[in-house]
């Protein structure tokens, strides 16, 4: 081996004190903690101490909301805070405005990332399924793959015609990439601001029900057995959509799915009081839908895990549940919320890295450091006991719409490495 | 009896000991409404915003009159033809009203919570007079209230139906929680499309059958129902929603010989409830109107005088 340029001692690889070894922005080597040895001479020698090491992670649900609704977040801010909250790649959905159903927006949404993030994070758009999201015509996704798209979604805004979504999947499949399927019936979902059931008929507000779901996870799982193309399933809230899902796993169907800190976190009691922080699209559930999800993750029945981050301004939210958007910003908090499942032995240090980065980088053919020779050295030190108050001036997105404002987060990133250059430190 | 709640949210908010002083204080603003000159100067010099985001002429009018009745300075804002029109935020509407420097806000609002998001931000003192389907607490009141003028202080032993459009009622589900604390029970008749989720959890029985609903009941609470909800798909027309949901004299047969009817208005006769029923002598409909005022003027006195403030 030739002698590394840096190294950096005493981390832990899931559970073992590694050091990590780099050389040029690439992985040499991580081997096991010797006290004794010796490189040198090496331009950084680091002691990681005892912080958790991970590969940079990859958010597949993302929105960055520009161009269009910059007073909500930017390219810049958001990725600023992807960066900060640990990941490396983040895919940003297609509700722009305009929306990103043409190359040139496509193109924009690259450009901007470059320029604002040269070192990363890399922003990875995903394109839109139907024109204007509109649910009525395709769109041109052949245009938005050769421009950088590296899946479609009309994520938001369900695709309810039933034939239409499925020629997206045909299509789609032609190019090699997959769709992502926000899984909502439109006429049984209503205007819902929360989970349907007991706490909504006593708050009096419209209820979404889980069925609303089900229907469109069970519909896309059909479509993908008939017609042997994969579907990814987007934000899954709840118990009987898992059950959909394990069907169609052990049938060995190519469906995969994805779910949301929030929705391993949280349930619907933090709407009491009308919370229009914890108002979310699809909604949170009752603590068995939460139960249900951690499981889910753990067993791998639910791939990845994604964070939806949703941001937007502070005037459009502080409202009553009716008239407050959807959305929970994510990118800062959610490796802290993934931190307190494994402090509570809900899920390990291994699952993270499988579930954020390993299984995303599969499923949507995107570059991954698996800490392998030769591997880009993109990763995060995480330190699990760092306590950090979550309040405006602590989270780097612009958008600070989280139930978690005002409390108490154990766990923080507190460097992240791109290419093996510092590009962020606490 | 010291007030310290600064805000009248809804019922629960309330122990049944506040709820027979209210009534208690109501008592004595029916009699000052028996005067010739119906005005007594308890709340000279304050002022109370009368901030009515959805239309309702008839709450609005019974909290303007309760209000000068005591001399308070009343002034009404609507949604339209006001600054408060455009796009503004409820949170910028808040602060306009605020600016105000009021006593109190009278809130009637189309959205759930929405008296409780002013409540958490302003200092003066919010009574809820309807926000969404949530809570219409000063309706519930003035239902026990007027229901109290006939049975006296004991509820207990009385079954109330409450029949029609459950899921989108605030008075529904702000009668229910005063009616159960007061000991009387509560039965619940509507179709299934027209019940709220999780109905089954309420203190109060269900049913589909108006025939059966109707037997022994000791009062019947009759809702309005918004024409609209035929096109939301939840009843096929109304014609049948009267023939099988509509209080007729037919249903009377089953109940209480002295059954009482109630309906907080406006009533759509012949939907509802037919037009005879409405007028007829077990009729308490005027009555909620009277009651209306002298609860709300004891509302408004004890929000505007009470001692401590929270
Ligand atoms: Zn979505």
């Amino acid at each position: 081996m030739a002698a590394p340029q840096s190294i950096l001692r005493n981390v832990i690889w899931l559970d073992q004190p590694m050091d990590l070894l780099i050389d040029q922005g690439t992985i040499m080597g991580l081997v096991p903690v010797d006290q004794g040895r010796e490189i040198t001479p090496l331009e950084r020698d680091m002691d990681g101490q005892g912080a958790w090491l991970l590969p940079s992670l990859i958010d597949a649900h993302v929105h960055l909301r520009e161009p269009g609704q910059e007073y909500k977040e930017t390219i810049a801010t958001g990725l600023q805070a992807a960066l900060g909250g640990g990941f490396g790649q983040v895919m940003c959905m297609a509700n722009t405005d305009p929306v990103n159903d043409h190359a040139q927006v496509t193109e924009y949404i690259l450009e901007t990332a470059m320029k604002t993030h040269p070192m990363g994070p890399r922003v990875r758009p995903v394109g839109a399924l139907t024109k204007g999201l509109a649910g009525k015509e395709l769109a041109p996704m052949a245009e938005l793959a050769r421009a950088g798209c590296v899946a479609f979604s009309n994520d938001g805004v369900p695709v309810g015609d039933n034939d239409l979504f499925r020629r997206s999947m045909e299509y789609a499949a032609d190019l090699g990439l997959k769709v992502i399927d926000h899984c909502e019936d439109p006429t049984l979902s209503g205007h819902g601001v929360m989970n349907e059931g007991v706490l909504s008929g006593q708050l009096g507000l419209k209820g979404s029900p889980w069925v609303a779901e089900t229907l469109h996870v069970a519909r896309d799982i059909m479509l993908a057995e008939y017609l042997n193309i994969p579907v990814h399933l987007a934000h899954i809230s709840c118990k009987e959509s898992v059950e959909q899902i394990l069907v169609a796993k052990e049938k060995g169907l190519p469906v995969t799915a994805e779910t949301c800190a929030h929705y391993l976190v949280w349930d619907e009691t933090m709407v009491q009081g009308y919370n229009f922080l914890a108002k979310v699209h699809p909604p949170l559930r009752t603590r068995e839908d939460v139960m249900a999800l951690r499981r889910a993750v753990k067993e791998g029945v639910i791939d990845i895990l994604v964070t939806d981050h949703a941001p937007h301004a502070d005037f459009e939210k502080e409202t009553t549940m009716d008239e407050a958007p959807n959305g929970i910003s994510g990118l800062d908090t959610a490796l802290s919320l993934y931190a307190s499942l494994v402090r509570d032995k809900v899920l390990t240090r291994e699952d993270i890295v499988t579930r954020c980065a390993l299984r995303p980088a599969e499923i949507f053919n995107l570059e991954v450091n698996r800490f392998a020779p030769g591997n880009r050295a993109d990763f995060v030190l995480f330190d699990p006991d760092h306590a950090w108050i979550v309040e405006p001036s602590t989270m780097l997105s612009k958008g600070k719409n989280t139930p978690c404002m005002g409390t108490t987060l154990l766990g923080k990133v507190i460097a992240h490495y791109l290419k093996g250059q510092l590009a962020y430190t606490l | 009896m010291q007030w310290n709640h600064k805000d009248l949210l809804d019922i629960d908010q309330l122990n049944r000991e506040e709820i027979g002083y209210v009534f208690q204080v109501a008592d004595r603003f029916v009699e000052v409404n028996k005067r010739p000159v119906k005005k007594v100067p308890v709340l000279k010099g304050k002022s109370v915003v009368l901030f009515f985001a959805e239309p309702s002429t008839r709450t609005k009018t019974s909290f303007d009159i309760a209000g000068k009745r005591l001399s308070a300075d009343t002034f009404s804002l609507t949604k339209t033809g006001s600054s408060l029109q455009k796009g503004e935020t409820l949170k910028d509407t808040a602060l306009t009203l605020q600016a105000m420097s009021p006593d109190a806000i009278v809130l009637r609002h189309w959205s759930s919570g929405a008296a409780s998001f002013l409540a958490q931000r302003l200092e003066c003192s919010i009574i809820n007079a309807g926000d969404g389907r949530h809570a219409h607490p000063s309706q519930a009141l003035l239902d026990g209230f007027t229901l109290r003028q006939v049975w006296g202080d004991d509820f207990g032993g009385k079954t109330v139906l409450i029949l029609g459009d459950i899921a989108h009622s605030r008075v529904a589900r702000s009668d229910i929680r005063l009616l159960t604390m007061l000991g009387a029970k509560v039965r619940l008749c509507a179709p299934r499309t027209l019940l709220p989720s999780g109905v089954r959890t309420w203190p109060v029985t269900v049913g589909h059958d108006l025939a059966k609903a109707c037997r022994g009941v000791d009062a019947i609470i009759c809702l309005r129902l918004q024409l609209e909800r035929q096109k939301a798909g939840l009843l096929p027309d109304l014609r049948e929603y009267a023939k099988t949901y509509g209080l007729n004299d037919s249903h009377l047969e089953k109940a209480a010989p002295d059954v009482r009817i109630m309906h907080p208005g406006p009533i759509n006769r012949g939907i509802e409830i037919s037009s005879a029923l409405a007028d007829a002598p077990g009729s308490l409909v005027l009555d909620q109107v009277t009651s209306g005022v002298a609860v709300r003027m004891a509302l408004l006195y004890l929000y505007l005088t009470r001692t401590i403030s929270v």
